[in-house]
């Protein structure tokens, strides 16, 4: 076991005090490249708060947002914690959306409550069985899950443009997208189910789906935590042989996390597709599983954790496009700097600062003890 | 003209080293003359390990010197070692498979930026080399192709290549045919006679009768003995090796025997090398016994209660459990039929460090339905048991919250019994049960498993420590090589046992 | 004897087109293959590249020159590679988390800073033909010889002469790559500590130092392969341009069994497909009918699964890859 970078620290220094200094850390860079840009940070952070969480409207985009996040999140979360990176919850959001269309389209003008569990499954299913193949190519012939899942990203977003042009596109469409879904069997906007308790959410597409998410965190902390499946990925993810003497198949649980970790991510879908454009378009994960890599890691993968970084994000994302507009040198391109920084600090460079710490702690501990 | 004899190739004066509470080397004087074979001996844990890392570079002693022929060394490193013409053959190869024997000859060692004018040098030595000591390998043969021994002889050819006068080898015959290991005794005897000095570590006594010219025995961190080897006797080292220790003395009735609990029939396991290293073993264990088996680690212990608790397949032979065939049972199947399995190595196998003390609990029984309320795992059940645990095994601190990591060894071993003994096994397979553990949970320990068999329980015990073997068994098996080579009752000799453990006696024991 | 001629003369752009299309990737994956050669992974390569594409497009529209252009991508590379460096050897810290925080690092920040230089949306200005690499005037009389207009005059012209100096320096970088690795000291001991850095370590080399080095060569090839797409390919950096061909580079390698002319083989084929599918867009195959290009472009991704999962054969890298080096008495 290697010294120093597994000495102990007291629980809260671990869990709480190092991630937030992982996070310190990644914006103050980001506050130095937007002073090289020429622009003055703490206004811009003054904008971005004011912008994502200042007024209903923003608030809803910022929910919004954290929706998609929270499922990718949880995604990836529950891959990690069964020791394997899932970075291809783009490709399975992707896989989602289509499950979800062929639903919308084959019950086109049903009431949206009826069509809905349908829809969830579908997306869940979908994305799962786009998960399935480098799940099982992993298991049973060790092939490395993170090269395999980059690869069905790429494959989702080529099926799909095939698909949406030569397949299920709109006629005469200017940009490859199926036709809108009847106005019945789109998840109604919580705007226009609050608007008559006077909370005004202006043009946020904020739906049900951020119930659902919320529920999604619940039941994988449930999972995680207290099932013997979480209990059987979990051993795997932290000791291999130990799952092989408990009598657990690493290659199956391999498999059925990387199912779940792609249902989750299909949800995003729902949210997307039936939720807020309306119709299958390209591109309409627009990222958000890679925000999701961000999102588990800052969250530590677990759910709470998720759910907060998630909103983090949410904030970041909607924050950015009001300081976008306010100060156009800052894009929204700075939103995925951010985002780089997080995932290396929070990530790669996580125990970068134990040696510090511990050093100052064994200090303490010294005077401590010698002062007694 | 005064006729002054050469100093000693290699001499230690008192190197002390300690690591924490451990006490590895304590003070250890030892001369090892030129042109000799000089054997090492001792148990697992005796030091022999350490000295031999303080003399390669490995680590640094924390007080004494070291002299190499008569002039004092400074060997910080591995590279002032090779300097100093000090070569080593570790018991792992350190050789990149897939490269071919040159290039892991040059590897470290070439003369230039362009590797042809140092194979052409590298070539031609080999060539003599291999003519001077039998060590003929194919220069352009892909290490991975080659057998254990052509490797073993890649190892040696590093070492001579970058001009080692003096070898340590460590245990280099463990992973050898005996017609292997005979070719590296005329290599040995070869390059002895060319003047190089030979250190051979091992606890194969016979092999250091037939081929060393001294050998030293280390125990707990000493040297104990230091003899010329014509002037010794096996049972003289094997005594100095297993020495005299107070004995833990437990408090144990007769056994009273019952059914054949646990039957292993002609049992063979082979490693990924296609090495046997369980070689056709039968026994037999009865309710109410304790059987033991003796043996220095590495000679197939292991693998053999891994393919008894499932975690690995035999290739050929039977494993019966009270009547029950579960050869090639997978472990979940095998705990359900009623074993249960106490790990050697805990922080490999036993537990998870991350998870808590409570969840630990659950290895390996997660499947059982008492822990289940529905579709759930049932906390305050699980939480109850871990508490009972931990309450009757006197497991400190009394949290079983907390991260297996923070126990002690001899709590975290407390830990896996109190598991492995809760569900009442029929038979418990137990692997160095208190390695690592401190004495005051060696007893407890030792209690338990003395009050399972009281009750009429199976258990197969397999230890490094032939003291608790002989405390604790009611019956001794000696393994060496993959097969039984003995059995004894607890009461015989330890010169007796010794030899049966390193394959001397000459009486084996097939089923 | 014309059905032949008219096959090269129709074939010779397309094999042009495919040599030209297979340079970026061919850079990349050869970075690819030096730095997990020794034992680092590396998924950021598409970060590299989009970095350096962006520096080198900036670089020759502020100095007017191709030069300056790959000198500012391959530093912009090299700058990304040793942070990838840092956190991979001495922060031994996850390497393919690292990869993605450099990718989405380099997607950002060039975007970002395109925007604030130049205000044309994240794109450099364009690039004069003075300020890129342009194809060679190297046609040596050759194409006279062999008959302008018969099939191999044809596939002398379009495929082998007149390319930018950078393919042919991409087509270089295959055999010096081999020469160091397989023939040169530094070369064994890179492709041993990809492989058992202990060993490498026992016979008292410096494990950090060697793979340090090729993550720098990583850095390099990178810079390379960015430039040629914003100076050489196009006129400049325009947002996303890499478009996943860093990625495809990571495929050609596994497909080439970490060996450089494999890659070689790897990245012409890639190339080929991409350019054999422009060339077939809309036009229906004798049989078959329009074969979608997304087939074609699809298939590298397919080609790579597959050969990962072990149905082409067995594609193994280096035994130490992606696992941090402590060492652990």
């Amino acid at each position: 076991m290697s010294p120093s970078s597994r000495r102990e620290l007291p629980a809260l220094v671990d869990y709480a005090l190092i991630p937030l200094l992982n996070l310190a850390v990644a914006f103050l860079i980001a506050g130095l490249v937007v002073l090289a840009i020429g622009e003055n940070p703490l206004e811009a952070v003054a904008i971005m708060m004011r912008g994502a969480l200042g007024y209903p409207e923003g608030i809803g985009f910022t929910l919004y947002y954290a929706t998609d996040f929270v499922f990718t999140g949880l995604a990836v979360a529950v891959a990690f914690h069964a020791g394997l990176f899932n970075i291809g919850a783009e490709g399975q959001a992707t896989l989602g959306g289509l499950g979800v269309a062929l639903v919308c389209l084959t019950f086109d003008g049903a009431p949206w409550w009826l069509v809905f569990p349908f829809a969830l499954a579908a997306s869940m299913l979908f994305a799962a069985g786009w998960a399935f193949v480098p799940a099982w190519t992993q298991a049973r012939r060790g092939s490395h899950i993170v090269i395999t899942t980059i690869m069905f990203n790429y494959l989702a977003a080529t099926l799909m443009v095939w698909l949406l042009v030569e397949v299920m596109g709109k006629p005469g469409a200017m940009s490859p997208e199926t036709r809108t879904f009847a106005e019945a069997t789109r998840l109604p906007f919580l705007r226009d189910t609050l608007a008559p308790f006077g909370i005004d959410l202006g043009q946020s597409p904020l739906n049900p789906m951020v119930i659902v998410a919320g529920l999604a965190a619940v039941f994988v902390w449930i999972l995680i935590w207290r099932t013997r499946l979480g209990f059987e990925i979990r051993t795997v993810g932290k000791n291999p042989t130990a799952a092989v003497y408990a009598g657990i198949d690493p290659g199956q649980v391999v498999i059925v996390a990387m199912l779940i970790s792609g249902a989750l991510a299909g949800l995003l879908a729902v949210n997307e597709v039936m939720g807020t454009q309306h119709r299958l378009l390209l591109e309409f994960v627009a990222g958000a599983g890679f925000v999701g890599i961000a999102v588990a890691l800052m969250g530590r993968s677990h759910p709470f954790g998720v759910v907060l970084a998630a909103v983090l994000f949410g904030i970041l994302y909607q924050g950015g496009a009001e300081l976008a507009f306010d100060k156009p040198k800052i894009s929204r391109d700075m939103i995925v700097v951010i985002q780089a920084l997080v995932i290396l600090f929070a990530g790669a460079l996580e125990h970068m600062f134990r040696p510090a710490l511990i050093a100052l702690f064994d200090r303490r501990r010294a005077l401590a003890g010698g002062a007694a | 003209m005064t006729g002054t004899s050469p100093p000693p190739a290699i001499q230690f004066v008192g190197i002390d080293k300690r690591f924490g509470a451990v006490h590895a080397n304590r003070d250890v004087d030892l001369a090892i003359e030129a042109g000799t074979i000089h054997g090492l001996v001792g148990e697992n844990g005796a030091g022999k390990s350490t000295l031999m890392s303080i003399l390669y570079g490995f680590y640094a002693a924390d007080r004494g010197e070291i002299l190499i022929h008569g002039r004092r060394a400074d060997i910080r490193s591995p590279a002032d070692a090779i300097h100093a013409g000090i070569g080593m053959v570790h018991q792992q190869f350190m050789l990149v498979e897939t490269m071919s024997v040159l290039e892991n000859v040059l590897l470290g060692a070439e003369d230039a930026f362009r590797l042809a004018p140092s194979e052409t040098r590298a070539r031609a030595v080999l060539e003599r080399l291999a003519a001077d000591y039998e060590l003929a390998v194919d220069p352009d043969a892909i290490v991975a192709d080659l057998s254990v021994g052509e490797q073993q002889r890649v190892e040696i050819l590093k070492t001579l290549y970058r001009g080692a006068e003096i070898l340590i080898l460590d245990e280099p015959t463990a992973v050898l045919t005996p017609a292997e290991a005979t070719h590296l005794f005329r290599i040995l005897d070869r390059l002895a006679n060319e003047g190089k000095t030979v250190l051979l570590i091992t606890h194969k006594l016979k092999e250091i009768m037939a081929i060393t010219d001294r050998v030293a025995v280390m125990r707990a961190g000493e040297i104990v003995a230091d003899f010329a080897t014509r002037e010794t006797t096996i049972e003289r080292l094997a005594e100095a090796m297993v020495g005299r220790r107070v004995l833990l003395e437990v408090d144990k009735g007769p056994s009273v025997p019952g059914a054949v609990e646990l039957a292993v029939e002609d049992l063979v396991v082979t490693d990924r090398r296609g090495v046997r290293v369980v070689d056709g073993v039968g026994f037999e264990v009865r309710a109410g016994e304790i059987v033991g088996i003796a043996g220095v680690a590495g000679n197939g212990q292991s693998e053999l209660i891994e393919a008894i608790a499932g975690i690995r397949a035999p290739t050929r032979g039977r494993i019966v459990l009270h009547g029950i065939d579960v050869t090639g049972l997978d472990p979940a199947e095998i705990r359900e039929a009623g074993l249960a399995h106490i790990p050697e190595d805990r922080h490999r196998m036993g537990l998870v460090l991350d998870f808590t003390a409570e969840e630990n609990m659950l290895l390996g029984h997660q499947d059982d339905p008492a822990w289940a309320r529905g579709l759930l795992l049932d906390g305050a059940a699980i939480h109850t048991a871990a508490a009972t645990a931990f309450s009757d095994f006197d497991i400190r601190p009394n949290d079983p919250g907390l991260r297996a990591a923070l126990f002690s060894g001899g709590n975290q071993q407390k830990i896996v019994v109190a598991r492995e003994v809760a569900r009442s096994p029929r038979v418990l397979l137990v692997g160095q049960p208190t390695r690592g553990v401190d004495i005051g949970a060696i007893e407890a320990i030792h209690e338990r498993l003395i009050a399972l068999r009281d009750r009429g329980h199976a258990l197969l015990l397999v230890s490094a420590e032939l003291d608790e073997i002989r405390s604790l068994s009611d019956r001794i098996l000696a393994m060496c090589q993959g097969r039984i080579t003995g059995e004894c009752r607890p009461d015989a000799s330890e010169a007796e046992i010794g030899l049966m453990m390193a394959g001397a006696a000459g009486r084996e024991v097939r089923s | 004897m014309t059905d032949d001629a008219g096959f090269l003369v129709l074939a010779a752009p397309v094999l042009g087109s495919g040599l030209r299309l297979a340079v970026p990737l061919l850079f990349a994956c050869l970075a690819g293959l030096w730095s997990e050669r020794s034992g680092v992974v590396d998924i950021g390569l598409e970060g590299k590249m989009l970095a350096a594409a962006f520096a080198a497009g900036a670089a020759a529209a502020t100095w007017h020159s191709p030069w300056a252009g790959l000198m500012a991508g391959m530093a912009a590379s090299v700058a990304l590679a040793l942070v990838h460096g840092f956190a991979s050897i001495s922060q031994r810290g996850n390497q393919i988390v690292s990869g993605t925080a450099i990718n989405f690092l380099a997607a950002g920040l060039t975007v970002l800073l395109g925007q604030v230089w130049y205000g044309q949306g994240g794109r450099t200005p364009q690039l004069e033909a003075g300020e890129r690499f342009l194809g060679l005037d190297l046609d040596l009389g050759i194409a006279r010889l062999l008959g302008e207009t018969s099939g191999l005059g044809q596939i002398w012209s379009e495929a082998i002469a007149g390319h930018n100096i950078l393919v042919y320096g991409a087509l270089a970088a295959v055999p010096i790559t081999w020469w160091i690795l397989w023939r040169t000291r530094f070369g064994l001991r890179l492709r041993a500590v990809g492989d058992n850095p202990q060993a490498v370590d026992t016979a008292g080399v410096s494990v950090a130092g060697l793979r340090y080095r090729a993550v720098i060569v990583c850095g390099v090839l990178c810079g390379c392969a960015g430039t040629y797409l914003s100076v050489a390919q196009s006129a400049g950096f325009v947002r996303d341009m890499t478009a996943g061909k860093g990625f495809i580079a990571l495929a050609a390698l596994v497909f080439a069994k970490w060996k450089p002319f494999n890659a070689l083989a790897a990245c012409l084929l890639f190339g080929l497909l991409d350019a054999v599918a422009i060339r077939l867009q809309g036009t229906p195959i004798p049989g078959v009918g329009t074969v979608p290009v997304q087939v074609f472009q699809a298939l590298p991704y397919l080609l790579t699964v597959v050969l990962l999962a072990g149905f082409i054969g067995r594609s193994i890298p280096p035994k130490a890859s992606g696992i941090p080096y402590t060492k652990d008495r």
